[in-house]
């Protein structure tokens, strides 16, 4: 028993994780004492975890988004470390292989995911004039399933070792002859639950904004944001349950013994490259989509312009939607397929950069002759461009499917990606976070601190992955744990550029912590002289949104209401609001799942069984329960927005 | 705020749980068919297809309410359903053969042999 837990079940023998796990139990400690000895355990439970509201549960999202960051951070850093110099010893090739695997995996399904989905979930709402989402407490149950699917994910680095085939995890190498350790399961099973709740709050989305604006509010007339989240709905509803079939595939393939995807029995393993990237590329512009979205208010709001050219950007992304699903054969050009698939395959790649540019002169055009405002997001905003050019540029010279057999698994693929994904998605993020933080907790973000961290962030990012387009075309491979002596220097730099990059990351952090010390106050909802309804309503904003939802006439509806001096607030027009209860059967459904996906995990069928036992019943429960929710009193919706709105005058 | 309007007067949702029930049905015959009937191969096939376009049209009637009047027809998202499908079945099969299932007759596909065995000794 003693045996089993220390040779198999725990992850020993080295330092680094020693670390890890000592740190794990510090902060666990920590945590439970703080809220034990502060009496915080039924605040917690009253107003956090059992609860629905879309703007907590947007926090929720973000706060885990940061926590995943920074655990992907310091895996990138430690990859980073091994690479600066030619025969490192800092970390060996398996635990590498460990750390590149977690890092893609942690990136891009637990920080950039949760980071997107939480800021639709504070924003969408607020912009279409809505009380709450479609189906609350299914968006709660979203947000449960992906935090434990994460946690999933990120105890295999000291209970049973990582997953350590990449976060593509092709097979032959992630099947069971090759990686006959449990170490793949995790990443089969986290990603499995955490999709879950990807695949409701997709639907929980689209409907919400198909059914739910605002009066007068047509498609035409939504915010370019929600437009962007509608997008993105329908791109995860469609795109997730590619993943769902191939995660499930390889799961039986693993777990039970099957062939899908191994040479023997006549699977084909370069299937699951092909449903993976069915999957996968359409989740790149999941992740973009939003970002865009951002860009787009962002630089409206601080250029003091309505955005130029609406209906372009509206249709430029659905044209995106639809050409997403027909290019993932550019991942694996070098598969050798004939000349007649990566000639179609390259085509449509590079048609996607036409309605990108597009977009590009949208933003350009929008801000032409504006009267800018140089804040925090609209920094983010404006090194986006650029750099997210870089990237795009690179992005249409990979997509040459003969030019692609050069660059195929190099760096210089590396940095196309980050360059994307960095200055595309995480930059987004942060212009999201601090445009809409005001909204959010009451206080703007410090701006001094703001523009420190993004310096460094913006200059760290450029050392770091400038010079890997130049090691790429030098021949230094993707995944490789050390280096040649020729790669060093721009290695070198690289790595000092991480370190920067990461710096911007610390201060960006100890900003949010200063703000909330530090930051005055918000006195009206109208932090940045906004456009759109979210800055309609007061800060902070009352637990059912809108007193009264206006009538919306344009896609700038609270610009029209200050013109005619507006607001949320008519009494006249007053009724009781409809919202729904908190539950508790979220998160208790979630863990339950959690501990049934962990039995997987270890073959434990005898945890596993009981464990979606436990999930059925959770589900009969919840389809007997008709709590039809509550009517927040004329009484209280008065006294709330008179004393909010009392302090403007 | 969902609306429990669809259940019936009993409050049990009776069209969703003859629709869950049916598509387990569609689907236990599927795979008795694939498994054990021991049929010939394009019989098996036709069979499976027959079943799936069953369960879909059930689904699409059962849970997607696509014969009730919505006030907000969602024909683009239902085409790009099809699209999305069509994309799916149809590019992964050409993919996964390489693009070569043509090519053998004219241009002996370049290392020959038939496609079939092609795909699984390639890698």
């Amino acid at each position: 028993m003693w045996d089993f837990i220390w040779n198999d079940f725990l992850v020993t023998g080295e330092p680094i994780i020693y670390g890890a796990m000592a740190s794990i139990v510090l902060a666990t400690v920590g945590i439970v004492f703080v809220l034990t000895y502060f009496k915080l355990w039924k605040w917690l439970w009253d107003e956090y975890l059992t609860t629905v509201d879309h703007k907590k549960i947007g926090i929720m999202y973000i706060i885990a988004a940061l926590a995943m960051l920074f655990r992907g951070g310091v895996d990138a850093l430690m990859m980073r470390t091994q690479l600066a110099l030619p025969n490192m010893n800092f970390l060996n090739s398996v635990h590498y292989n460990e750390i590149f695997t977690t890092h893609g995996t942690v990136m891009i399904l637990f920080m950039a995911m949760p980071f997107i989905i939480g800021l639709m979930n504070v924003a969408v709402p607020l912009q279409i004039g809505a009380r709450d989402v479609a189906f609350p407490f299914l968006n709660a149950f979203s947000f449960w399933t992906f935090f434990f699917g994460a946690m999933l994910f990120n105890i295999s680095f000291v209970i049973g070792g990582s997953p350590s085939a990449g976060w593509t995890s092709y097979v032959p190498m992630a099947g069971p002859e090759l990686s006959p350790e449990i170490n793949q399961n995790y990443y089969l099973l986290g990603l499995q639950l955490s999709g879950i709740g990807t695949l409701a709050t997709g639907i929980n989305f689209l409907v919400t904004i198909l059914r739910m604006r605002a009066p007068g509010m047509t498609l035409m007339k939504m915010p370019i944001f929600t437009w962007s989240a509608l997008i993105t709905s329908i791109i995860i509803i469609f795109a997730f349950p590619i993943l769902t079939i191939a995660l499930a595939l390889m799961t039986l393939d693993r777990i039970f013994g099957t062939h899908f995807f191994t040479l023997a029995g006549e699977g084909m393993p370069m299937m699951w490259a092909n449903l993976f990237w069915l999957w996968g590329h359409p989740e790149v512009y999941i992740v973009i989509l939003p970002a865009f979205g951002v860009f787009s208010e962002v630089i409206s709001t601080f250029a003091r312009k309505q955005l130029f050219g609406y209906k372009a950007m509206v249709y430029a992304m659905c044209v995106i939607a639809g050409l997403s699903f027909i290019v993932w054969v550019h991942h694996f050009f070098t598969m050798g397929a004939g000349a007649g698939v990566n000639s179609l395959f390259s085509i449509t790649t590079m048609l996607i950069a036409v309605p990108t540019g597009i977009k590009i002169f949208n933003w350009l055009g929008t801000m032409y002759k504006g009267r800018i405002r140089f804040n925090v997001p609209m920094l983010w905003a404006l090194a986006f461009i650029p750099n997210f050019t870089i990237g795009g540029v690179t992005g249409v010279m990979l997509g040459m499917a003969s030019a692609d057999y050069q660059y195929h698994n190099t760096y210089f693929l590396i940095a196309h990606f980050h360059y994307v994904l960095i200055a595309g998605t995480l930059f987004g993020m942060f212009a999201g976070l601090t445009y809409w933080y005001p909204k959010m907790f009451g206080h703007k973000m410090n701006e001094k601190l703001g523009k420190i961290s993004f310096w460094f962030t913006v200059i760290g990012f450029n050392i770091t992955f400038l010079p890997q387009f130049f090691l790429g075309l030098m021949g230094m491979p993707r995944r490789t744990y050390t280096i040649e002596p020729e790669w060093m220097p721009l290695n070198l730099l690289s790595t000092a550029g991480a370190f920067v990059l990461a710096a911007g990351f610390v201060i960006f952090t100890f900003n949010i912590y200063y703000s909330a010390r530090y930051e005055p106050r918000e006195k009206t909802g109208d932090a940045w002289d906004g456009r759109s309804l979210e800055w309609a309503t007061t800060t902070p904003v009352p637990h059912y949104n809108f007193a009264t939802v206006p009538y919306v006439n344009s896609h700038e509806a609270y610009w029209d209401m200050k013109e005619t001096g507006a607001t949320t607030y008519d009494e006249s027009k007053l009724e009781p609001i409809h919202m729904p209860s908190y539950k508790g059967l979220p998160i208790i459904m979630s863990a339950i799942m959690f501990i049934a996906s962990f039995g997987l995990v270890w073959h434990w069928f005898w945890l596993a069984i009981p464990g979606l036992l436990g999930v059925i019943i959770c589900m009969v429960i919840r389809s007997f329960d008709f709590d039809e929710g509550y009517h927040v009193p004329i009484e209280e919706i008065k006294r709330t927005e008179e004393q909010a709105r009392g302090r403007k005058e | 705020m969902s609306e429990h309007t669809e259940h019936s007067e009993s409050g049990i949702p009776v069209k969703h749980v003859i629709g869950f029930i049916a598509s387990i049905v569609l689907t236990l015959v599927a795979a008795y068919t694939t498994v054990m009937s021991g049929l010939p191969v394009p019989w098996i096939i036709a069979i499976i297809m027959i079943l799936a376009v069953i369960q879909a049209v059930l689904q699409l009637v059962m849970f997607m309410h696509i014969a009730e009047k919505n006030p907000i027809p969602q024909y683009g998202n239902i085409l790009f359903g099809f699209f999305i499908a069509a994309v799916v079945i149809a590019g992964s099969i050409w993919v996964m053969s390489f693009g070569m299932s043509d090519m053998d007759m004219d241009s002996g596909g370049g290392s020959g042999g038939g496609s079939e065995e092609m795909d699984h000794s390639e890698h």
